[in-house]
């Protein structure tokens, strides 16, 4: 199934940590401009994939290619790879030792090697676009959880990444703070950035996702457009899911 | 009641507690059978201040080895913690060295390190080894106080959330670079207090290089012991070492109520 257009492709992915399975064979690919949201319970293994798709996780079986290259086999040097796939944590993890600037050119300065001027005005430009220009001298503390977020999309989107990998973004805010974190990334999607979003905020999934994963007990149970996959699930197992979740009161 | 008026109600307190405190013990020394003795053995004024100016020379020869063995603690054992910090099979060897390096080191009396490295190293006669004693009883103190000093920088290191060097890796930094702008800039400024102690302590154990016949502030007491059978030249450099000692202990309280401050006024914001 291999697809030259495909920015991502996952085939057979197992993960195990210890006697836990957390990934079951997984298969995936998604095509550039493609936002995929992965839905499911918490423990569902999307947080894992997505840390394996960045290599933060070493995978027991399987393989992954990005924009054409496997970046699974051996030999493969993984600081490169990371350089080219953004990642956003649910817990932000800026790094408070380092003001919001200092946070966003870390990685074009050090990682790509750009000159200080040079990753400044690009980092400049990102935080302007994204509505933090002011904060741009501020250290992570000093911000709102909102920001911190933005703040680490911008971090991961000064790297230039053809990938950008969110995990549940929005989990640890407040949710009066939720809105301007997924705002930026419906700008992220409309401006055809490439994405796979791990979230709980259906509402948004429906709304920015070119298609959506339900993943249950590490696999992929069910897959497909927004509109079939949240209004008529066909395993019950995503009927369950959603009935809770529409319980809830979220969706 | 104000607060204003709680705290020098305590000021009041406190001040009142330790002069009746002092003055118990003063009278239970001055009054025991065999103060007389002590007080001219311990306490002869005019031989303080002639032995006092000879003693202060030497203990310029304290400072300088401390001065000079800090700096080397410092980056030592920097080098260590991180050699133990390293990550994967392939570093088993160079995890293993620094573990067994500040096993031995921690384990062996400062005292036997100095009196072996002292005397064994200039005995060796090879060509181009200093045979000077003050050489080799720092050198002493550097391997032995960076076996310490290297497991509060591992602490350090190991006290940053492992989220942050995932965080840095994510942006395709190698391992070394996550370690040197992430991780050890967040690590070294939790343990300054420790370090700043382990310091105190080094200030201290200068005194023992005197074992090799230098002459710094403890030798020269000892000297000044010998010629007049009177102890007071020891007080005198118990004296030098602890004005040394509390401004730096006095830095340390503030630099610990200064970052106790900060995450307070983290927490806040």
């Amino acid at each position: 199934m291999s697809d030259p257009g495909a920015a991502l492709e996952i085939e057979g992915l197992y993960k195990s940590f210890g006697k836990l399975e957390v990934l079951r064979g997984i298969d995936l690919a998604v095509a550039e401009h493609e936002v995929v949201c992965l839905i499911g319970a918490s423990g569902s293994g999307k947080s894992t994939l997505l840390r394996c798709v960045n290599l933060l996780e070493p995978i027991d079986a399987g393989r992954i290619v990005v924009a054409g290259e496997e970046i699974t086999g051996r030999g493969v040097d993984v600081n490169r790879i990371r350089r080219g796939i953004g990642i956003v944590f649910q817990s932000f993890n800026l790094f408070p030792h380092m003001s919001v600037l200092r946070n966003v050119t870390l990685g074009p300065r050090k990682a790509l090697g750009l000159g200080r001027p040079e990753a400044e005005a690009a980092a400049d430009a990102l935080l302007e676009r994204f509505g933090l220009a002011e904060k741009r001298d501020e250290y992570p503390d000093r911000l709102s959880g909102g920001q911190q977020q933005r703040v680490a999309i911008v971090r991961a989107l000064a790297m230039r990444p053809n990938l950008l990998l969110l995990d549940e973004v929005t989990s640890a805010l407040d949710p009066e703070l939720v809105a301007e974190v997924l705002d930026v990334i419906r700008e992220l999607a409309a401006g055809g950035m490439t994405m796979v979003i791990a979230t709980h905020e259906m509402g948004f999934a429906r709304d920015v996702a070119s298609r959506v994963c339900f993943l249950d007990e590490g696999t992929i149970l069910e897959e497909g457009p927004p509109a079939q996959i949240f209004s008529a699930p066909r395993e019950p197992r995503t009927q369950q899911f959603l009935q809770r979740i529409v319980d809830a009161g979220r969706l | 009641m104000t607060r204003g008026g709680d705290g020098r109600r305590g000021v009041a307190v406190a001040l009142a507690s330790t002069v009746v405190f002092f003055a118990v013990l003063a009278v239970v020394v001055v009054n025991s059978p065999g103060w007389d003795e002590v007080k001219r053995a311990f306490f002869d004024w005019q031989l303080f201040r002639e032995s006092l100016p000879a003693i202060a020379e030497g203990f310029k020869t304290n400072v300088k080895i401390f001065m000079i063995a800090e700096v080397f603690i410092l980056a030592f054992a920097l080098v260590l913690a991180v050699m133990r910090s390293l990550k994967g099979p392939v570093f088993f060897p160079i995890r293993a060295l620094a573990t067994v390096y500040a096993d031995l080191f921690r384990g062996i009396p400062t005292i036997l390190v100095i009196y072996i490295l002292g005397f064994g190293a200039p005995a060796l006669q090879i060509e181009g080894v200093p045979t000077s004693t003050i050489f080799w009883g720092i050198v002493a103190l550097v391997l032995v106080y960076s076996a310490y000093v290297a497991e509060v920088y591992r602490a350090g290191i190991e006290s940053v959330h492992p989220s942050q060097e995932a965080a840095a890796r994510s942006l395709g930094l190698s391992g070394m670079q996550s370690m040197r702008f992430v991780v050890l800039p967040q690590a070294v400024r939790r343990v300054i207090p420790p370090l700043l102690n382990d310091f105190i302590g080094l200030q201290k154990d200068t005194a023992l290089i005197a074992l090799l016949g230098t002459v710094e502030a403890f030798r020269q007491s000892q000297i000044d012991v010998a010629a007049t059978f009177n102890y007071t030249p020891y007080l005198a450099t118990a004296l030098l070492f602890v004005l040394i000692t509390i401004p730096l202990a006095r830095f340390t309280d503030w630099l610990v109520a200064r970052d106790r401050r900060r995450q307070q006024a983290g927490r806040l914001a």
